[in-house]
């Protein structure tokens, strides 16, 4: 951290030396991992002008057609080209998996490190709340809420909302209960510092860093878990190219044309792998270890 | 004496847990925007008719009084009866809870004896090509989709290769079994993964520990300590791990079911959804948090039995 500020008051290019250096010290997986993460958003932020044609362009002249030349990953059965439907499937994919993972994460975190620190009552409520949610099955209870409410993203979100911030309660809460201890946070206490600032100005980076890892296995999870609602007719709905309903689509011509599927799905794996390997490394860098797994 | 303690307060611990769960497939109905009853019945419903039904569910009562009878019925077996197939509700699931266990208990046998062997190989070569392959492999796995696996099984063994049945549950013990193997696949390939990667930690730290060390000075081979002394215990790690997964495993069932078009409790469940059955939808819900806290509960007291300094905690 000291030379970040360091960095500030001196000259861009020391600027530089120092990211430099700090990419040199990552593990291979990190490097891998933020490299392909960096291909793939950039591929999604672009895809307007990287995809070939218009993901919705249906062209019954070029029906089924195999990966070739003109049409890398196929067409489809209405003669879509599956390539740019992947690299648009990518923003919808992308965008709804770092919603689903990110929001719930800031106030599972925020609750979390609170009860861990207050303790008492407070931190009855919330292990209750968070054993009760872990008892559930999630995409059981996503379905549920779901078929309540209706299908589609917004719903999704909701109870997405509603429940996965309990996993990163428990993690926060874990850790700020050693944290507690610690010698830096008496001192605070001595001092006099009021519980906020302790709690969320002290302590809470300390207590953050296995969120922020499970966080990337979260964020595979989170892109299953759209793909697979979407898979049943429950999230996205076709034609808009998100890549579960892509695959549910393809599923159908899975013997004459496999690519329709193969494809969308090997961009889910390409991702989850990419998030993973930063994971992987993030672990190793904050040198904590891993979060585990819903 | 102190085991049957350790059991009455794991039980007293589940009674919350119980409570919560019924809360919220209670509540789940009263998030339906509007009518239910009209919703469920697609609005071919006179005024005099859903007064009716509203009585029969009970629905003119007070919500807390509503919930009182549901968890009473539910205790005794009664989780009311299904809107659309006019059958009682625990009916249809004992029907079709075969498959469900089927599917999870093959998937779950054929993911412990996947990720053994190979967690047992990347502990025993720590940053080594072989464990960088297996950890690769792990990474990989996690990220597939369980459905879209599903489907590259199915064009692969099935229609490719033509060895195995791809949809249905068969009939007999062995039926069952051929008709589980692929679904079972899938099921390991996010499961494994998932096992893997705890049992290397968990391996890496009993090789650590001193008694490892001990075996090694008195010159075991390597291949007697890792099966002896490493793997006997890594099997409760494995127990501790899949029940903490069990509700990650059931979520993944219900995708699994419906590609393999199985006939269990999670193609019965996506059917529901697709009626709008909300006593069925309900009942459902309960049933599978009902699994999960089973399993975890009877991985505790298991637990327990085998390593006794959890009762002193």
């Amino acid at each position: 951290m000291t030379y970040v500020s360091e960095v500030r008051s001196k000259s861009p290019s020391r600027a530089l030396v120092a990211v430099v250096s700090e990419i040199g010290s990552w593990s291979v997986t990190l490097k891998l991992g933020v490299g392909l993460m960096a291909i793939i958003v950039v591929a999604a932020l672009f895809a307007p002008w990287i995809a070939p044609f218009d993901p919705g362009l249906q062209d019954f002249d070029a029906i089924l057609m195999p990966p070739d030349r003109i049409h890398w990953f196929g067409t489809d059965n209405l003669g879509r080209d599956i390539f740019s439907r992947v690299l648009f499937g990518a923003r919808i994919d992308l965008t709804a998996g770092f919603i689903m993972t990110y929001v719930p994460m800031i106030y599972g975190v925020l609750i979390g490190a609170y009860a861990g620190y207050r303790g008492g009552l407070v931190d009855g409520a919330v292990t209750m709340v968070t054993d009760i949610a872990i008892a559930f099955p999630f995409l059981v209870m996503i379905i549920v809420v779901v078929a309540a409410l209706g299908p589609g993203i917004h719903n999704i979100y909701i109870s997405v909302f509603a429940l996965a911030w309990t996993m990163y309660a428990r993690l926060a809460r874990a850790e700020m209960k050693v944290e507690r201890a610690k010698d830096y946070v008496l001192a605070a206490r001595v001092l006099g510092y009021p519980t906020r600032r302790i709690v969320f100005l002290h302590a809470l980076p300390n207590t953050i860093g296995s969120s922020i890892v499970f966080s990337m296995s979260d964020f595979v999870l989170n892109i299953l878990l759209l793909s697979g609602l979407s898979f049943i007719g429950l999230g996205i709905q076709p034609p808009i190219p998100e890549w579960g309903a892509m695959i549910a689509e393809g599923k159908e011509f899975i013997l004459q044309a496999w690519w329709i599927c193969t494809m969308p799905g090997l961009a889910v794996v390409v991702t989850g792998t990419a998030l993973s390997l930063v994971g992987d490394g993030l672990a190793r860098r904050l040198g904590t270890r891993h979060g585990g797994h819903r | 004496m102190i085991y049957v303690r350790y059991i009455l307060a794991r039980l007293l611990h589940a009674v919350p847990v119980l409570i919560g769960v019924t809360l919220f497939s209670f509540l789940a109905l009263q998030l339906v925007p509007g009518d239910p009853i009209r919703i469920m019945m697609h609005g071919r419903v006179s005024d005099a008719e859903a007064a009716e039904i509203y009585k029969n569910l009970g629905m003119d009562r007070s919500l807390p009084l509503q919930y009182l009878s549901f968890v009473a019925k539910a205790a005794v077996g009664n989780l009311g009866e299904s809107i659309i197939q006019r059958q009682p509700v625990s009916d249809l699931i004992l029907e079709k809870i075969g498959p469900t266990l089927w599917l999870l208990g093959v998937g779950t046998l054929l993911s412990v004896l996947i990720a053994l062997p190979l967690a047992l190989l990347a502990a025993a070569n720590p940053d080594r090509p072989i464990d960088h392959v297996v950890r690769g492999l792990s990474m990989v796995g996690f990220a597939m989709p369980p459905f879209w696996i599903g489907l590259l099984l199915i064009l692969g063994f099935g229609i490719g290769l033509g060895l195995l049945p791809i949809s249905g549950y068969g009939t007999g013990f062995g039926g069952h079994l051929v008709h589980m193997i692929l679904p079972g696949l899938t099921v390991s390939c996010f499961l494994a993964p998932i096992l893997i990667q705890s049992l290397r930690a968990s391996m890496l730290d009993v090789l650590a520990a001193d008694h490892i060390e001990v075996a090694r000075a008195r010159g075991l081979p390597e291949w007697r300590i890792l099966c002896k002394h490493v793997l006997r215990n890594a099997l409760i790690p494995t127990l501790t791990v899949l029940a903490v997964n069990i509700s990650w495993l059931v979520s993944g069932a219900v995708v699994v079911e419906s590609v393999f078009a199985l006939p269990g409790l999670g193609s019965l469940l996506i059917r529901s959804v697709g009626y709008r059955d909300y006593p069925l939808i309900q009942g459902l819900s309960l049933v599978f948090a009902a699994v999960v806290i089973v399993v975890n509960l009877v991985a505790d007291l298991s637990y327990a039995l085998v390593d006794r300094r959890v009762l002193r905690a």
